[in-house]
């Protein structure tokens, strides 16, 4: 399955595990506070898919960039986002990532090197080659990762991106999160032919990969990652993963599209989270008892985010029309003339 | 020192220094390398830049309007060239969602230093998708600068500041203007945007033209003079930001308004100038203000037709004539 564990991968496994119910308790909290009805508008759930942000994101460096998708949570807490923060932008708080602007599907954390989630499925496909083509123009070595599902693989965007990537040898490696559901339709009923055969057909190396193997997903990306650093990309990786609620929050009574049998299966037999336990404590790398400690720690942490975001406060009614450009103050004088 | 130049050495002249000054500018399009594009104004970048800096794409503009955005996000300041305005419409997922909202969305933490050099203007005998005049359609976006020059001085000033603003901003040259020629001063020239050019004064009526009805506006003025009516024209250059005070203030003079655009008439730039006039100059006005824009109708190729769709100097001048006599 994966490398023999010495001292130094213990700890990158822990790390991975302690990631993984990270973003698994953040999607619990934010689900509770949609159902309460504290949080604005409605959200996405990752849960289910933690392998796959964390699998690729612990290949990563701080300097390397990922944009991600409405379906963006995992993204942002794997590529380094911080509790506080994150639920103070669910709530449109001043202290959010975003001072409230963005939301759920806008967060963005350019100080780790997440150039932001992106409501428009596939939206971000252009962004990321771009965010590729800059480190090759300046020579950085960062690599970029391009997460989007695959509902976008129907966007001629990502034709055209990839077409440009190949040609051009761009450190971007696209990775489609294969979660069996584009909305509220079957991934079969969308998707004519094989999706990394799409693309092969630009020259560019695909792989599939089982996106609920936390190191199966790493090992991967580990090697993908440095040889996109040789200027060997771009690279495509489709990763079968699941994810456990709807669409978004309020998709309840799904059973016209999923059954509910479906859906148990994926749980009881093939939770990223619960799997790669199992795996740590038969490898004895952590004991049931640790990793309950540490779960039991992550909840109290995520419960402390959830309380201080509710308390915090809503940026101010002055903030409206900033950030509409940059090196202006506020947008309606400049509009009309001010001086900026 | 100044020379007398086209639009088009100005746009080759600016690209020249701008990649000069600034190493993260590139220039990304359709044949805009080799071939300097078909309009000629990119012609020896290549040869000085080489093909990392000046990128020949595929004829893909959402694609490479994407990639332009994520570049622009993380370091470099691309120009990219829309060989023309009616491909606007390609990208306005790239445009409008993506590169106007980022930095908003994020609260102020991600920039989008992009220039898209585009064009308007019919008449070219190029049918109505080669034709179109849709930068009121752009400047209706939160986000995005709209860049009308209207002869070769200010196409060099204003794309010179526009490669230097930290936001997205399109730039819409007149196809039909590319070989007219202005003095330009030798060096640099940098133009603020939001600050309109009162290109002739007058008393009784002011003209306000944007782009390519600038010198509509002009001639139309020249003719009004031999009927001893004295028309001040005045051209934005900038619709975002829009430079009011100094419309208002001309309007408070003379008591009466045409503006002119060549853009389609209905829910466009005229009405939007109309209706800032009316808001901050309504009791200073003698007549309505009036509002001359391109014919609600695809652009025809057939010249008999297509000259019926924009204004031209006749139409304005006898608009103002008729205000003047107290027609209108």
């Amino acid at each position: 399955m994966a490398k023999k564990p010495t001292k130094t991968n213990a700890e990158d496994y822990l790390r991975m595990y302690r990631q993984m119910a990270k973003i698994r308790a953040f999607e619990d909290n934010a689900n509770r506070l949609y159902l309460e009805a504290k949080m604005p508008g409605l959200t996405h759930m990752y849960s289910g898919e933690e392998a796959v942000a964390v699998g690729i994101c612990e290949a990563l460096g701080p300097s390397d960039k990922i944009t991600s998708t409405h379906r963006g949570h995992g993204h942002c807490m794997a590529k380094g986002a911080d509790f506080k923060q994150m639920f103070c932008e669910l709530l449109g708080k001043a202290e959010g990532y975003c001072r409230g602007k963005g939301g759920s599907m806008h967060i963005a954390d350019q100080d780790n090197g997440n150039l932001g989630a992106n409501a428009i499925v596939g939206g971000s496909m252009g962004i990321a080659t771009g965010a590729a083509l800059t480190a090759k123009l300046q020579g950085s070595k960062d690599v970029t990762v391009c997460f989007f599902g695959d509902g976008a693989t129907a966007q001629g965007l990502m034709y055209e991106v990839m077409n440009m990537a190949a040609l051009w040898k761009l450190p971007v490696i696209y990775a489609c999160e294969n979660n069996g559901y584009s909305e509220y339709t079957r991934t079969d009923e969308i998707a004519a032919g094989s999706i990394t055969a799409r693309a092969e057909a630009f020259g560019i190396e695909a792989h599939k990969v089982d996106g609920q193997d936390v190191l199966a997903v790493n090992t991967l990306t580990n090697d993908l990652v440095s040889r996109a650093r040789k200027g060997e990309g771009p690279f495509f990786v489709e990763l079968e993963t699941y994810r456990y609620h709807g669409h978004h929050v309020g998709d309840i009574n799904r059973e016209y599209y999923r059954s509910k049998e479906e859906e148990a299966d994926w749980k009881k037999n093939r939770d990223p989270i619960t799997n790669f336990g199992k795996w740590l404590t038969k490898e004895g790398i952590a004991s049931a008892e640790d990793l309950a400690a540490m779960d039991a720690e992550i909840k109290d942490e995520a419960k402390a985010a959830v309380d201080y975001a509710l308390a915090a406060d809503y940026p101010p009614e002055s903030e409206v029309d900033a950030h509409v450009f940059s090196g202006v103050a506020h947008a309606r004088p400049y509009l009309s003339g001010a001086e900026a | 020192m100044s020379r007398t130049i086209t639009l088009s050495k100005a746009i080759n002249e600016v690209m020249f220094e701008e990649m000069h000054r600034d190493p993260t500018v590139i220039l990304m399009g359709e044949d805009v390398a080799e071939a300097g594009h078909p309009f000629k104004f990119f012609a020896g970048l290549v040869e000085e830049f080489g093909t990392e800096r000046v990128i020949d794409t595929p004829i893909a503009e959402p694609g490479y309007m994407g990639i332009a955005v994520g570049a622009a996000m993380t370091g470099m300041r691309p120009v990219v060239d829309l060989m023309f305005g009616d491909f606007l419409y390609l990208v306005m997922d790239q445009l409008c969602n993506q590169a106007a909202k980022a930095h908003y969305m994020s609260g102020g933490k991600l920039t989008v230093p992009l220039v898209v050099n585009t064009n308007l203007g019919a008449t070219r005998r190029s049918a109505a998708q080669h034709s179109q005049s849709i930068h009121a359609l752009v400047a209706h976006i939160p986000g995005v600068k709209v860049v009308l020059p209207s002869n070769a001085h200010d196409a060099k000033g204003l794309m010179k500041t526009a490669i230097r603003d930290d936001n997205p901003v399109v730039i819409f040259n007149d196809k039909m203007m590319y070989n007219d020629k202005a003095e330009v001063p030798d060096g640099e020239l940098l133009i603020p945007f939001g600050q309109a050019n009162v290109v002739r004064e007058g008393r009784d009526i002011t003209l306000v033209g944007t782009s390519s009805m600038v010198g509509v506006c002009e001639k139309a003025a020249e003719m009004l003079e031999g009927d001893g009516i004295s028309a001040e024209v005045i051209d934005p250059r900038t619709i975002v930001p829009l430079d009011e005070a100094t419309i208002v203030d001309s309007v408070k003079k003379t008591s009466r308004a045409i503006v002119v655009d060549e853009g389609h008439q209905s829910f466009g730039v005229t009405a939007e100038i109309a209706s800032r006039i009316a808001d901050r100059a309504f009791y200073y006005l003698d007549a309505p203000v009036q509002r001359m824009g391109a014919m609600d109708v695809p652009i025809p190729f057939s010249p008999a037709l297509e000259d019926l769709t924009v204004p031209t100097p006749e139409g304005v001048a006898d608009r103002a004539r008729a205000m003047i006599r107290g027609d209108i």
